[in-house]
């Protein structure tokens, strides 16, 4: 079997495991298991693609093909490269992690478990795909449980946020859908045969035409799921409605696959396409950056807070990926990872919060630094990580951004990029905001002072997202070098145009 | 010079707040306090060595002091542009070695006696450690992106310990303003970072303050609205400057950040953290006073002068000591601010540079010494008001002669370092520019007024009676200020104009004596007026507060600076930009998206009335649909 088959293998045996068990304890044992072999079979990844990069320079490294369709060419084509290596890997991390937030799951715990790892098998799948339908498909296993696992264990409007959200996600869908048959009609323009494959339609020159039709497709198609202004209203009503673990996982994981796409697809077949329409969607993208940080001032909610807050951290991936030059890219990369450990972590703390005030209400929460020291401290340096701390991943993140954008001489592109770095300074404003109410001043319930301390499950989760975090910001080295390479083939097929 | 070992500086602090800080349940207060003072022992010893070598031994070569860099890649942009991180051994990082560790040791020592019995006493050590450690890093740091990663980190470190009593809602919220007021400051310097960075390909200070270097010789190949691009960058560094040291219109945070625990005040607040901003004009001064002949040096220079008026003014005014100390701190940073402005580079005509960074040697101790005195004297009567004060003098003798010889030597009295620090300042300012001249002298009699205000009130006037008999603090805290005080006096007699010059080949400096003579008179005129106003219980400070009516209560408000900041961020940011973008999104945004989704369904709810069921309506609609076609086809066959 070949090393990235597992990863979606693995997830499935889990799947059938799961089905024989019979309580919670049982369920998450199981999760627990698979969740660990992959990480486990993630980390190992890192070493063996390290050790085939030094002898391989194919864009695709552990390719396997298998004919699936053969109308319509379609096949399992796998493959991974740098980036997707360390997105499968933030993905290992992220599903451990929630697996230990929904430790103690109440309602039907093995249903939940198995929606959970339904959702990271089609995860995982999307990383590994070089085939767009094949892609396609894997974006659509991990969307659908997505509307169970709120419409079942949320909280709230759960039955509004989740048809929304799927509804959405599901228009998007349908863009996206367009943008790819666009690109699949337009493979055979060099003479050869209709593909979905990417590595063969990047070699192909799709008409000028067709590229400034479909680029806005595939672009949005991808990027309502990357929380692109003003198609992010779906985030908000769904975090807030989510159960912790799926917040965690759809925030942390999920909303990757929009920037993601958007690079692998959009812009890499698509290049002429995305020289064309780079400006307008720059507009919309740095105005995200600050539009969703001024946003996140102003809510009471926590998950809304952080919700608006992946809108603006989001916001800088795509405003990154526009930027057409290897630091940014390499920048939005690191911001993908970094945000995804980052978010997860927050919505995992909110979790753990909620759990014990049965509030997520910022103004009726005060002085738990006090009542739950470590959860409180724990969110004190998360929120320090995501206003772009040095010493957190999400500092070296940025600051490549930053270099990257400022690259560019002209006006337009300049304005963007200091809009999008004021936005440190309105981070600092709702980060603290939050820090100052919730956790710092007086202890304003009574009743909080006998709130229970972290559990181990709860310690292990949080201490798990955090420590790649800390990784990530102190020695930014390694994780560049894997992304680095990866980026040679964008560079010599993006930016000629 | 082999400089490797001076890594350990930093690292030392850093390994004692990580221990301090994971295991902060296990370890016993007093084990903790031990642990803390050791560490930063340890590195004190490490700096004094290193300045021993590099100034008396090693450094010095040809005459000239040369730069040791020890430095390695931490990460990289592009093939040329990337940050380094690394250790870089000059005259004015090992002074600053020195200020830093001296004043942080002595601050660690009084802290074990004055946090005592403190629920929070290890978490107190590890923070300290924290800000020790970020601290060193700045200091030492080779490039402007090390120097912004540590300045951050010396900000959040601020942030925490101001903060540190978290559960007093107005520390709270002036931790949040340092932290906010600074970090907008810090977006112009990233900015002119990133400028730097784009124009010149280098971080590196070496190539970017080398004045015989291409990047100062061709300062003037871009523009931008009339500004030369490097002047717009060092503008915009400054202004991260100036938000750190607490500069006109930047300053409203150092007031509130005296909500910290005082031993913080003296560390952060007073000696190191805020003449960060002094410290990164120094190190970046050749470009400053090369590129467009000075232009942004002057706008340093101004500020500086305006800012050491504008608080001297306010501190006039202030009743709580330790905020009188505040605004004393930001008006002595002005001071270092215009000294610097009005520097030369070459010679004697480096003079200012070397009186600023004279003057930050000095301040640093004797300010530490006040905010650790008043710390003492605020132990002894659970007060920070002037008004709860008075008649200390019987009860605290080793506090109030400390006091007396900070107090002097702030006011620049003779023979104290003050004295000469300040004698060149003003002999600097007095060679370039008449005006800042003027402004100088006047500050320093406002200095010697306020800070002999503050002296008289809390150890001489009125005889308070005190609840509890008020006694003098143990030996942990009275030591650091016998160190301290022996130390304002003695670094007066350094040679420091030998060591430390833009020039880096060092000056002789004589006292010049009738400027000396003026500064002195000015001086004591003002210690003379305190002494009338405060020495002796009398009405006569209320008479004058009266008669300067609305501008006294201008002053006692601070201009109303706060205010101002509050409207702006309150009503401008928060109701007016930040409320109206959450409206926008769930009230436009948000609102549009679930029309899409209603008026699908209303839409739904029309349409699925054509499918009734009934067979008489589907046949009616074939039938229909059958003749309009037929219709449609016999037209476009017939034409």
């Amino acid at each position: 079997m070949d090393i990235l088959s597992l990863f979606v293998i693995v997830p499935i045996l889990t799947i059938l495991a799961l089905v024989f068990t019979k309580d919670l304890k049982q369920a998450r044992l199981v999760s627990m298991i698979g969740s660990i072999i992959q990480l486990a079979m993630a980390i190992n990844l890192v070493f063996a693609y390290f050790k085939e990069r030094a002898v391989n320079d194919s864009i695709m490294v552990f390719t396997k093909d298998l004919l699936w369709f053969k109308n319509f060419n379609i096949h399992y084509t796998i493959g991974v490269d740098g980036i997707s290596v360390s997105l499968i890997l933030l993905t290992s991390i992220v599903v451990l992690a929630g697996v230990f937030i929904s430790w103690k799951m109440k309602d039907l715990p093995k249903e939940f478990f198995i929606s959970l790892i339904v959702l990271s098998t089609g995860v995982y799948g999307f990383f590994i795909s070089i085939d767009l339908f094949t892609m396609f498909v894997f974006y659509e296993i991990a969307v659908i449980p997505m509307y169970l696992l709120i419409g079942i264990w949320g909280s709230g409007p759960k039955e509004y946020s989740a048809m929304k959200l799927t509804l959405m996600l599901m228009g998007a869908s349908a863009v996206l859908m367009i943008g790819i048959f666009g690109i699949y009609f337009n493979s055979n323009a060099d003479g050869g045969p209709l593909t979905f494959n990417i590595l063969e339609i990047a070699q192909v020159n799709i008409p000028f035409e067709a590229q400034k039709l479909f680029f806005p497709f595939a672009f949005i198609g991808f990027a309502v799921i990357g929380a692109l202004f003003p198609f992010h209203t779906w985030s908000p009503d769904g975090h807030a409605s989510a159960p912790t673990a799926v917040s965690m996982l759809h925030a942390g994981v999920l909303m990757k696959l929009g920037g993601y796409g958007v690079f692998r697809v959009a812009m890499f077949l698509l290049p002429e396409g995305t020289q064309h329409w780079s400006w307008f969607f720059i507009i919309l993208a740095a105005f995200g950056v600050i539009y969703g940080a001024f946003s996140a001032i102003r809510q009471t909610d926590l998950k809304y807070i952080n919700a608006y807050s992946s809108v603006s951290h989001l916001g800088m991936v795509l405003f990154a990926l526009l930027m057409l030059n290897k630091t940014a890219w390499n920048g939005a990369i690191l911001q993908s990872l970094s945000h995804g450990l980052m978010t997860a972590l927050f919505f995992a703390l909110i979790g753990m919060i909620y759990e014990r005030t049965h509030t997520r209400d910022i103004t009726k929460l005060g002085g738990l630094l006090k009542v739950i020291p470590f959860i409180s401290a724990i969110y004190v340096i998360a929120g320090l990580a995501s206003l772009g701390l040095p010493g957190f991943s999400g500092f070296v993140a940025e600051m490549n951004i930053f270099v990257g954008a400022f690259e560019h001489e002209d006006l337009f592109r300049r304005i963007a990029t200091i809009v999008s770095v004021s936005a440190i300074v309105v981070t600092a404003v709702y980060i603290l905001r939050v820090v100052g109410i919730m956790l710092m001043g007086p202890v304003k319930n009574e009743e909080y002072l006998s709130l229970p301390k972290a559990q181990w499950y709860e310690k292990l989760g949080a201490l798990l997202l955090l420590i790649p975090i800390t990784g990530m910001g102190v020695a930014p080295l390694w994780l560049s070098d894997i992304i680095y390479e990866s980026l040679q083939p964008f560079i010599q097929g993006v930016l000629p145009y | 010079m082999n400089v490797s070992y001076t890594i350990a500086i930093p690292l030392i602090p850093l390994a004692v707040f990580l221990v301090l800080g994971i295991f902060n349940q296990k370890i016993k207060p007093a084990v903790s306090g031990y642990i803390g003072v050791a560490g930063l022992l340890t590195s004190a010893i490490l700096s004094y060595y290193t300045a021993f070598q590099y100034y008396f031994i090693h450094g010095k070569e040809d005459g000239v002091f040369q730069t040791f860099v020890e430095k390695t890649n931490w990460m990289s942009f592009t093939e040329t542009l990337h940050i380094d991180m690394g250790v870089l051994i000059d005259p004015i990082s090992v002074m600053m070695l020195i200020v830093v560790s001296t004043v942080s040791l002595m601050v660690h020592i009084y802290s074990r006696g004055y946090m005592k019995g403190d629920d929070g006493y290890t978490k107190f050590f590890a923070y300290l450690s924290l800000f020790s450690f970020s601290m060193f890093g700045l200091v030492l740091a080779t490039n402007l992106f090390q120097i912004y990663i540590f300045w951050e980190l010396v900000g959040v470190s601020s942030f925490l310990l101001i903060g540190y009593y978290y559960t007093k809602p107005s520390a709270v919220a002036a931790a949040k303003k340092a932290f906010i007021v600074t970090r907008f400051a810090d977006f112009g310097f990233l900015i002119g970072i990133l400028i730097i960075g784009y124009y010149t390909g280098t971080y590196d200070f070496q190539t970017l303050t080398n004045p015989e270097g291409s990047i100062i010789a061709n300062w003037a190949s871009g523009s931008f609205m009339g500004l030369s691009i490097l002047t717009w960058a060092l503008i915009l560094i400054f202004m991260g400057g100036a938000g750190k040291s607490a500069m006109f219109p930047l300053h409203i945070w150092l007031p509130d950040a005296m909500e910290g625990p005082t031993p913080v005040s003296a560390l952060i607040h007073a000696a190191t953290m805020v003449v960060a901003g002094v410290y990164l004009v120094a190190r970046l001064f050749p470009m400053y006073y090369f590129v467009e002949d000075g232009f942004a040096l002057n706008i340093v220079a101004y500020v500086g002068a305006f800012s050491s008026l504008f608080a001297a003014i306010i501190a006039v005014t202030q009743t709580d000591i330790k905020r009188v100390l505040a605004f004393s701190t930001m008006s002595q940073i002005g001071y270092m601010m215009l000294a610097l402005g009005v520097s030369g580079y070459e010679g004697h005509e480096g003079v200012g540079y070397m009186a600023s960074m004279f003057h930050l040697f000095t301040h640093a101790m004797f300010k530490a010494l006040l905010f650790l005195g008043a710390g003492s004297v605020i132990h002894a009567v659970h007060s920070n008001y002037l008004q709860d004060m008075g008649g200390l003098h019987k009860y605290m003798k080793i506090t109030s002669i400390t006091f007396l010889i900070a107090a002097l030597t702030i006011s620049g009295f003779p023979f104290t370092s003050g004295f000469f620090s300040k004698d060149e300042i003003l002999v600097a300012a007095f060679e370039h520019n008449k005006l800042i001249y003027g402004i100088g002298v006047f500050v320093a009699g406002l200095t010697a007024f306020y800070m002999f205000r503050l002296y008289f009130g809390i150890f001489w006037g009125k005889n308070t009676k005190y609840e509890h008999t008020p006694h003098e603090s143990p030996l942990s805290m009275t030591f650091p200020l016998m160190v301290l005080a022996f130390l304002s006096i003695a670094t007066g007699y350094t040679h420091f104009s030998e060591y430390v010059s833009p020039d880096k080949m060092g000056f002789e400096t004589h006292l010049d004596v009738k400027l000396a003579i003026v500064a002195t008179s000015v001086g004591l005129i003002g210690i003379a007026l305190a002494a009338v106003f405060y020495f002796k219980p009398n009405n006569l400070s209320d008479r004058f507060a009266h008669a300067f009516g609305s501008f006294y209560k201008w002053t006692y408000d601070k201009f109303y600076f706060d205010e101002i900041y509050l409207f702006v961020t309150r009503n401008i940011l928060f109701k007016g930009v930040a409320a109206s973008a959450a409206w926008f999104d769930r009230n436009v945004v948000d609102a549009s998206m679930n029309l899409i989704g209603n008026s699908t369904v209303l839409a739904s709810q029309k349409i699925k009335k054509l499918q009734s069921g009934r067979f008489q309506d589907y046949a009616f609609a074939f039938v229909g649909g059958a003749v309009v076609l037929a219709l449609v086809f016999i037209y476009l066959w017939t034409n």
